[in-house]
């Protein structure tokens, strides 16, 4: 088990950089999730870490050793690739045994070892498989038990569950997280998928076209965006933002439309702005304001509602029935307390 | 005009003709199978079976040219048996297979592992590579076989001329050894395109995180070529390394153009001594009988090549054991 530190690093390929400076701080036993658009430079950071890339500037430190110039192998790290990488010439038993039979060590604590993560993967019926001979799923679990078998100080994911169907996604989310709880090993991990850092983060770094957007909590990320880009990418559906300027202590859009701000904010007095509310923070209300329903689309639990709201396409979510046919109108509220402000120049949140 | 609206009628209403025997013969399945393959079959029996039966039926009589043989038998291979240049065509045929594959993978290999890394003027290399593979065997050889000459040969003159560390010219072809020598590097050159451009193709369906993962998990390069590179690539190396060994055993072109089998026939391979007896010393059915001799040798190079280094367990599909 380790902490992580990532200061100020930069990576450039040729004259491009494609990672801006970024630090980020790993507790010891940390689960934190490195999300962002494709292109944004997480798996490159990822890389970096586990050594597949050299790092142009800045500096990584696994437990206070800075590992810049640490091979891969003596990081003491082990990375769960997106394909998996298992060696399909060797069975699952020799594919977990690699590492360990490279470090020389006893045959008889090779097995005890293997047999440990078989165990704890539900692998002990497949030993003696080809990797071909596997779903995707107990493939992906192999990848984890050629993990765990080193017993690292750090592991690394970089999008294991991209390859999956949406079920078994599902399923092996559950499975990461639950051994993540029971190994307590300093987890790295990549996805392009806000769901997957959502349930499955301790701490969630957003990153965008190599920079990080925000470092927090999964809850703190969804309730306080820094700004534009987290509060578009966090959450599902995406957060609706309507244009408009701060003036006389309210919101109001281009078109005219007064909203209450979420709270008081002196100095903002016509500024332009951008309001953001969240699908489901809209609320149905006999005194709300008139919004034009497009499309109604009944999921079961909930109701999302397309609809023309203060100028603009909103998309709306309410735990009600809305039984509203495309073409009427119904009244709908945002929830003061939980809209956010930005400012419409820089795409920062709005602090009073 | 009446005969349009008629068809017309006709497929309107399903109205068909009465098979005719034509029609019923060409919708039998065994017989349109057979008339799809009857051109493959053709080229095979005209240009396979009866060659081949040709030479069996030959090397059993005492056939020369211009005289039709009489069927004699195994007389022929019974000659052959107390026949010692024979027997040296057949150890120089080995010999010359073993030596030559050897080489040909040896740097065959490293060449395609060099080119599977990132270098400058990769493609142009690769084009190079290609160049004597791509040239006809018959001039590369009437090259060789200048670069051998004793009197004219540019590496003597290299040597003997230019950095002046000897004094006399070599002479490459003129006894036993330095011949057959000189035949394995003129074949080795030759072969060395196939096998590398094979490999390397090999190489390439390798995946790079493959490679990744053993860095991670902590091997060296050497540990990454024999634990990764070799046992990936043997299923192509097999391919490779068989159809090597039928080309290098069957050679003649090369040996007929540089030495024609000399000095005093002790470079003769089994495929050159069959064409010396049977053309230029008109014996046809002895000519048959050696190259009749050379077909177990092949099976056996061939099954070893295949069962040795051939499908690994790993490749096989989705059996659960």
């Amino acid at each position: 088990m380790a902490t992580v530190s990532i200061r100020n690093v930069r990576k450039t390929f040729g004259s491009t950089e494609v990672l801006h400076g970024v630090s980020v701080g790993i507790e010891d036993g940390e689960f934190v999730i490195l999300v962002g658009p494709s292109g944004c430079g997480k798996s490159t950071l990822l890389r970096m870490i586990a050594g597949l890339e050299n790092i142009s500037s800045g500096e990584i430190a696994i437990d206070d050793r800075v590992v810049n110039n640490v091979a891969p192998k003596e990081r003491d790290i082990a990375m769960v690739f997106q394909n998996y990488a298992l060696y399909p010439h060797m069975t699952v038993r020799d594919n977990m045994a690699f590492s360990l039979s490279l470090a020389n060590m006893p045959k008889s604590m090779i097995d005890q070892q293997v047999q440990r993560a078989a165990g704890i993967l539900g692998l002990m019926p497949y030993l003696n498989r080809y990797p071909r001979q596997l779903s995707g799923g107990q493939r992906q679990r192999v990848a984890m038990g050629r993990a765990i078998v080193r017993d690292p100080k750090v592991f690394l994911f970089d999008e294991p569950l991209s390859n999956l169907d949406a079920k078994l996604r599902v399923q092996m989310r559950a499975e990461i997280k639950e051994l993540h709880q029971r190994l307590t090993t300093t987890t790295v991990y990549v996805t392009h998928d806000q769901i997957e850092a959502m349930t499955m983060a301790d701490k969630i770094v957003v990153m965008n076209s190599g920079n990080v957007e925000q470092i927090g909590a999964p809850l703190e990320l969804y309730d306080r965006p820094n700004n534009l880009f987290v509060a578009g990418f966090i959450g599902s559906p995406a957060m609706n933002f309507l244009k408009g300027t701060v003036a006389n202590g309210a919101f109001r859009t281009d078109d005219g439309t007064t909203l209450p701000l979420p709270n008081a904010s002196p100095g903002a007095e016509g500024r332009p702005m951008v309001y953001g509310v969240r699908p489901e923070h809209f609320q149905l209300s006999g005194d709300g304001l008139p919004a034009t329903v497009h499309v109604v689309e009944p999921t079961g639990s909930e109701t999302q509602v397309i609809a023309t709201f203060a100028g603009t396409q909103v998309l709306c979510a309410f735990r009600e029935r809305v039984t509203a046919k495309p073409g009427e109108t119904i009244r709908i509220t945002p929830t003061q307390a939980l809209s956010h402000v930005f400012d419409a120049a820089t795409g920062q949140r709005f602090v009073a | 005009m009446d005969a349009t609206v008629d068809v017309g009628l006709q497929r309107l209403n399903f109205v068909r003709a009465p098979d005719t025997w034509v029609t019923k013969l060409f919708d039998y399945k065994p017989f349109l199978v057979f008339l799809c393959l009857l051109p493959s079959m053709g080229l095979l029996v005209v240009f396979l079976t009866y060659p081949l039966g040709l030479g069996l039926w030959l090397s059993m009589t005492d056939t020369t040219i211009g005289q039709p043989g009489h069927f004699v038998g195994l007389e022929n291979f019974q000659e052959l048996m107390d026949d010692p240049v024979f027997w040296m065509s057949v150890t120089n045929t080995i010999f010359y297979t073993v030596v030559a594959t050897a080489g040909k993978f040896t740097l065959g290999l490293w060449l395609a592992l060099l080119l599977n890394h990132h270098i400058p003027f990769k493609a142009f290399i690769r084009a190079i590579v290609l160049l004597p593979w791509i040239v006809p065997t018959v001039l590369s050889a009437i090259a060789w076989w200048w670069i051998y000459s004793p009197q004219f040969s540019i590496v003597s003159y290299v040597f003997v001329d230019l950095l002046h560390w000897s004094d006399t010219y070599f002479n490459f072809l003129g006894s036993p050894w330095p011949a057959r020598w000189s035949l394995i590097v003129a074949n080795i050159w030759r072969g060395i395109p196939f096998v590398a451009i094979t490999l390397l193709a090999g190489l390439q369906t390798i995946s790079p995180s493959l490679y990744e993962a053993a860095l991670l998990d902590g091997a060296s390069g050497w540990q990454k070529f024999y634990r990764i590179t070799v046992p990936l690539l043997m299923p192509i190396l097999a391919v490779a390394l068989t159809l090597s060994v039928l080309f290098t055993f069957s050679d003649f072109q090369l040996v007929y153009a540089i030495t024609r089998g000399g000095p005093f026939n002790t470079t003769h391979l089994m495929a050159t001594l069959a064409f010396q007896r049977a053309i230029p010393g008109a014996q046809l059915g002895e000519g048959a009988a050696i190259a009749v001799s050379m077909i177990p040798f092949l099976i056996a190079a061939t099954l070893l090549c295949f069962f040795g280094v051939g499908r690994r367990k790993w490749q096989q599909g989705e059996a659960n054991d």
